[in-house]
């Protein structure tokens, strides 16, 4: 039989019992475990009441601290994860370190789970005096505080990016917005129009991407991306690389006449395919800053080493072959990642005829087709230059299916009515819109929806099979054949139409993995960047000063974006005004004596927390990155590591409280 | 099966002739679960609708199962003007004289008669040879319009005559204009003829100008709903319930005589659902002295439709679909002695019903008006 071994006589424990309404008192009989806790070694004083968590149940734990000297306080109620922080903080305003605390929970495992009162008796009995032996090794932990860095960066420059720098540049904050491309804006910058409302995309991004090159807060570093990220919440150090461009952006004029006169052509990435771009460019008219850079891999200087045209023509002799990457090192206090999204090609779907047959476009071809600054100008055109008299848009592609990606994408639908509607102002096409459901879910977008059934498009419910060339008729030949069945009316179509137009499925990033790691964060079952919360935290990630928002944290449209956007800023804004932060006290610490530099804890520490100290060849752990866990602790072979508050010692007491009927 | 592939002219041709929202409809169902006729037939409106979005062959049969009784519509969450998609696909289908058997003929009627009953012009006002029926001119308040149905049906007369006996009861000033009348068109219009329907609409409406008619009186729901909702107007127009009520509520007419009897009241698709007239016809019946009003499970805006709207009172329904049937059983389970109607389709359709169910001593059929004849 195990024996506390530690003298009771020392402690003054305080066990309160909380009814939780009827959650707990419905089925844990609360008088008879209050009888049997009272008689329980170093138990001083027991009691019970209908809601712990409220301000009285609070006060009576306080009161009850003070009038009995209590040295070790436990609560049995729900779950650590509800109010542990609640009845810790009560502990303190008592003047008992919140670590001589021990929260027990009565309720998910406990009444929550069983209908059998003689059971859920026992268990309670079982946990609490596990609780009561742990109490005994439980010991005051100190908590510290570290400054906070109030400069931020934020990675990417998508519309969720650019919203948060101008939130965070108008609190007085310097903000380093790092953006990959040659031009912030992401993929809103491709569009045409917006759903619901229909604004032109540019009118209302392009203000935006100038006060972000304007502002004296925010430096823009396009072109550039970051290599390595230590430290911990409020102290980072970041390592950015700025991509040579080829182009010294401080002499350039933004005249234009390189792009003008280089030999190159080379499909543009930005026109999704449809149109060309030259060696040296810039992404788009609007691009902020307006600069171009030279693409390395195809322009005939690099390849073939002559040329030069461009070096020619430049009046201000901004042309700089010899640039090199260069890296800057930064002190952040904390980060937003907001690297937005990657669109799926559909090419894993053949039966779509994505790249077979040239009429098939993914969405944001079409966005570019249908933009006035676009390939086409602005006009939807078939290959061969006609206006199609019939469109197809297929939703859901890649979407909702187990082959490809088991999520909903979230904005197609919306998107494929805008399609719609452009399509039926810009042509006299008849437009058919194949949905399985159609999920308009936002202000306004039911009303949307509705103005599109009233434009005469025609909604089959259900999803395109194939898409073809195979004509059987006169009528069908140079047609693609759309096949699929209306599910409403069991019949199986055949549709002849001039374009297809799918609706690609939103992917993370394709190296939102890497990402992840180099900022310590993780990713979700879909790739997308995992939040803390789904509910309650949804900017905030497991590593502390690290915020996420926009399409990279999953499929988004932009009201939603801009709104993470501006939620990440404030929990920022929130961070750096406090200045300071705790650090949890519940770290794990290495016995220097008993470590023998294996390294085993180095590559299973989920939080980089752990670095090996070459000098004493010994493990160090990094106390503001440690979350206490646990995984080393377990895993080191010489037991040389130990965690704070959940000692071997503390967790054999409370297993053997739990498992042994006497203690 | 069968790959189709959609044929929009269709579609677009029955938006062109008056379904213009027909693409508005998101396919709940909502409709069809409304539809007196889908679970005694399986017809189904949605259906209907749905091969009208992509002009799919099976409306052309489906579309003649409605009887116009717009439970459906006051139900629809998208408000659709369900009645209008019906009307316009029939007209779609039906150009060309291809019309069901019974129609043709009462299309042939009206063209050449001027009423769908195949009845002769000449007699149309002979059932009120020897009564004392007004003459209208500048001196009378009221036209009352003689529903082609009192004129040639005979057990429909019978109201007409109760009409002449009532309102003169009632002191009111009214008088016929005792030729030149022709049906009001409501039926064919909802038969998708709009053309021909176009022609009577003229035709009467002339006839109320020419005799500067300012206020009409209406016997049948449906001449009330033609002249309100698809006439140009330049006059009132009363169902003669409304008249009743009237008269009744100011003194005029008094109801003198006791009836110890039980009854209750068919609200007619065209006075209720159609034009909201629910309340006017039971005030009548609550002042007969002595007599017990009760009312149907389905009163009101959920009342069973007759069956015979929509140019249904003309077509073949077979025996155990005929939703009259369903509706006099429902009126005999209340205890009533007498189901008190309003509109000559439901009078024809119950005293129909009242024979197959062998219940003629079970219970009686009556007009609002004959009622009121017998009390005053
Ligand atoms: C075809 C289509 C049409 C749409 N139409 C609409 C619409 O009409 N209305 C609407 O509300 N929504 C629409 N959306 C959704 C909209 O695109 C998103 O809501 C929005 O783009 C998300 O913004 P973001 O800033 O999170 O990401 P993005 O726009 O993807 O921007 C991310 C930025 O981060 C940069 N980046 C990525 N990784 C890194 C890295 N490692 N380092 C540095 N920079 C990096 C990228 O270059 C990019 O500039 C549409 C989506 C699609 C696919």
């Amino acid at each position: 039989m195990a024996k506390i071994t530690k003298k009771p006589d020392k402690e003054k424990i305080g066990v309160f019992l909380c009814h939780c309404g009827t959650n707990i008192a419905g089925v844990v009989d609360i008088p008879a475990l209050a009888g049997y806790t009272r008689d329980l070694p170093g138990v001083e004083m027991v009691d019970e009441y209908k809601f712990m968590c409220s301000q009285p149940g609070q006060d009576l734990i306080k009161d009850s601290i003070k009038k009995h000297k209590l040295t070790k306080v436990i609560v049995a109620a729900c779950s650590p994860l509800m109010h542990e922080n609640t009845f810790r903080k009560a502990c303190e305003e008592a003047g008992l370190n919140r670590y001589c605390f021990i929260m027990v929970n009565n309720r998910e495992h406990n009444s929550w789970v069983t209908e059998d009162k003689a059971l859920a008796l026992q268990k309670a009995k079982d946990l609490i005096r596990g609780a009561v032996a742990r109490a005994f090794w439980l010991e005051p932990l100190e908590v510290k505080e570290v400054g906070v860095n109030p400069n931020v960066l934020i990675l990417g420059g998508g519309i969720a990016g650019i919203q948060a720098a101008l939130d965070l540049a108008e609190s007085g904050r310097t903000v380093y917005l790092v953006e990959r491309e040659q031009s912030i804006g992401g993929n809103m910058a491709k569009f045409d129009k917006t759903f619901p409302t229909l604004d032109c995309a540019a009118c209302i991004l392009t203000p935006k991407m100038v006060s972000v090159g304007q502002h004296p807060n925010i430096k823009l570093w396009n072109y550039a991306e970051v290599d390595e990220v230590s430290g911990f919440v409020g102290n980072f150090k970041v390592k950015v690389r700025h991509k040579a461009t080829s182009v010294n952006f401080e002499k350039c004029t933004g005249c234009g006449i390189c792009q003008e006169k280089c030999p190159v052509k080379r499909p543009s990435e930005f026109d999704e395919g449809l149109g060309n771009r030259k060696a040296i460019y810039t992404l788009f008219a609007q691009a902020v800053p307006n600069k171009p850079v030279i693409d390395r891999v195809n322009c005939t200087y690099y390849i073939k080493g002559k040329c030069k045209v461009c070096e020619k023509f430049c009046e201000p002799k901004a042309i700089d072959f010899e640039m090199k990457d260069s890296v800057e090192e930064i002190e952040v206090g904390s980060i937003i990642l907001a690297t937005g999204f990657h669109l799926w090609e559909a090419g894993q779907m053949p039966e779509l005829g994505m790249g077979k047959y040239p009429n098939v476009l993914t969405s944001l071809q079409f966005e570019r087709m249908s933009n006035s600054s676009g390939p086409t100008l602005g006009k939807i055109l078939l290959k061969d230059g006609r206006e199609p008299e019939s469109v197809a848009i297929l939703h859901c592609t890649g979407s909702r299916d187990v082959n490809y990606h088991e999520y909903c994408s979230r904005v197609c639908c919306m998107y494929a009515l805008k399609f719609a509607h452009l399509i039926k102002e810009k042509t006299k096409a008849h437009v058919y819109n194949f949905y399985i459901d159609m999920r308009c879910f936002g202000k306004g977008y039911e009303e949307f929806y509705h103005r599109l059934l009233e434009e005469n498009v025609t909604f089959i419910r259900g999803k395109a099979a194939s898409v073809t060339d195979r004509a059987e008729n006169e009528s069908e030949s140079g047609k693609l054949i759309v096949m699929g069945e209306d599910t409403l009316s069991q019949k199986l179509l055949r549709l002849p139409v001039d374009m297809v137009i799918l609706t690609n499925a939103i992917e993370p990033q394709l190296d939102a993995q890497e990402v992840a790691r180099k900022f310590k964060i993780s990713c979700a079952g879909g790739g997308f960047f995992l939040e803390k919360h789904p509910k309650l935290a949804p900017v905030a990630t497991a590593s502390d000063g690290v915020f996420i928002a926009g399409a990279c944290q999953s499929p988004k449209d932009i009201p939603d974006t801009v709104a993470q956007g501006q939620a990440a800023a404030s929990a920022v804004f929130a961070l750096t005004q406090r200045g300071k932060v705790e650090l949890e006290a519940t770290t794990a610490i290495v016995d220097e004596e008993l470590c023998s530099g294996c390294e085993i804890c180095l590559s299973l520490c989920p939080y980089q927390a752990i670095s090996h100290n070459a000098e004493k060849k010994i493990s160090a752990i990094n106390d503001a990155l440690c979350k206490g866990c646990g995984t080393c602790a377990a895993a080191c072979p010489s037991k040389a590591i130990f965690a704070r508050h959940y000692t071997n010692q503390q967790i054999l007491a409370e297993l053997e409280g739990v498992l042994n009927e006497r203690i | 099966m069968q790959a189709v592939t959609p044929y929009l002219e269709v579609t677009d041709a029955i938006m062109e002739a008056g379904g213009e929202k027909l693409k508005t409809c998101l396919q709940c169902g909502a409709c069809t679960g409304s539809c007196p006729w889908a679970p005694v037939n399986g017809f189904s409106v949605r259906s209907m609708i749905r091969l009208s979005q992509f002009g799919l062959e099976g409306i052309e049969k489906m579309m003649w199962e409605c009887s116009t009784c717009k439970q459906c519509e006051v139900r629809c969450p998208q408000g659709l003007p369900i009645i209008d998609v019906v009307k316009a696909a029939r007209t779609v289908f039906s150009q060309g004289g291809l019309l069901p058997g019974p129609l043709r003929n009462v299309v042939g009627s009206l063209v050449s008669k001027g009423c769908p009953w195949g009845g002769e012009k000449e007699v149309r006002y002979d059932w009120m040879a020897g009564r004392p029926v007004p003459d209208f001119g500048p001196d009378k308040e009221n036209l009352y319009f003689t529903c082609c149905t009192y004129a040639y049906d005979p057990r429909n007369r019978k109201v007409g005559e109760a009409t002449v006996e009532v309102l003169n009861k009632a002191g009111l000033s009214w008088g016929v204009v005792k030729t030149g009348e022709v049906c009001c068109g409501e039926a064919v219009n909802k038969m998708g003829e709009t053309e021909l329907f176009g022609k009577l609409k003229d035709t009467n409406h002339k006839l109320f100008v020419d005799h500067k008619a300012t206020s009409i009186i209406t016997g049948s729901p449906h001449c009330y709903h033609t002249f309100t909702k698809e006439y140009p107007g330049g006059y009132k127009v009363r169902h003669i319930s409304q008249v009743l009520a009237d008269a009744v509520d100011s003194g005029k007419l008094k109801l003198s005589k006791s009836l110890l009897k039980k009854i209750t009241f068919h609200d007619p698709c065209y006075l209720g659902r159609h034009n909201g007239i629910y309340d006017e016809p039971r005030a009548v019946l609550k002042a007969i002295p002595d007599a017990e009003f009760v009312e149907m499970p389905r009163n009101r805006e959920d009342s069973l439709c007759c069956g015979g709207g929509g140019g249904k009172i003309w077509m073949e329904v077979p025996a155990g679909e005929r939703l009259s049937d369903f509706r006099v059983q429902e009126a005999i389970d209340t205890g009533a002695q007498i189901l008190v109607v309003d509109c000559p389709y439901c009078l024809t359709n119950f005293e129909d019903s009242r024979k197959v169910l062998n219940a003629e001593d079970k219970i009686q059929v009556m007009d609002l008006v004959e009622l009121v004849k017998t009390v005053i």
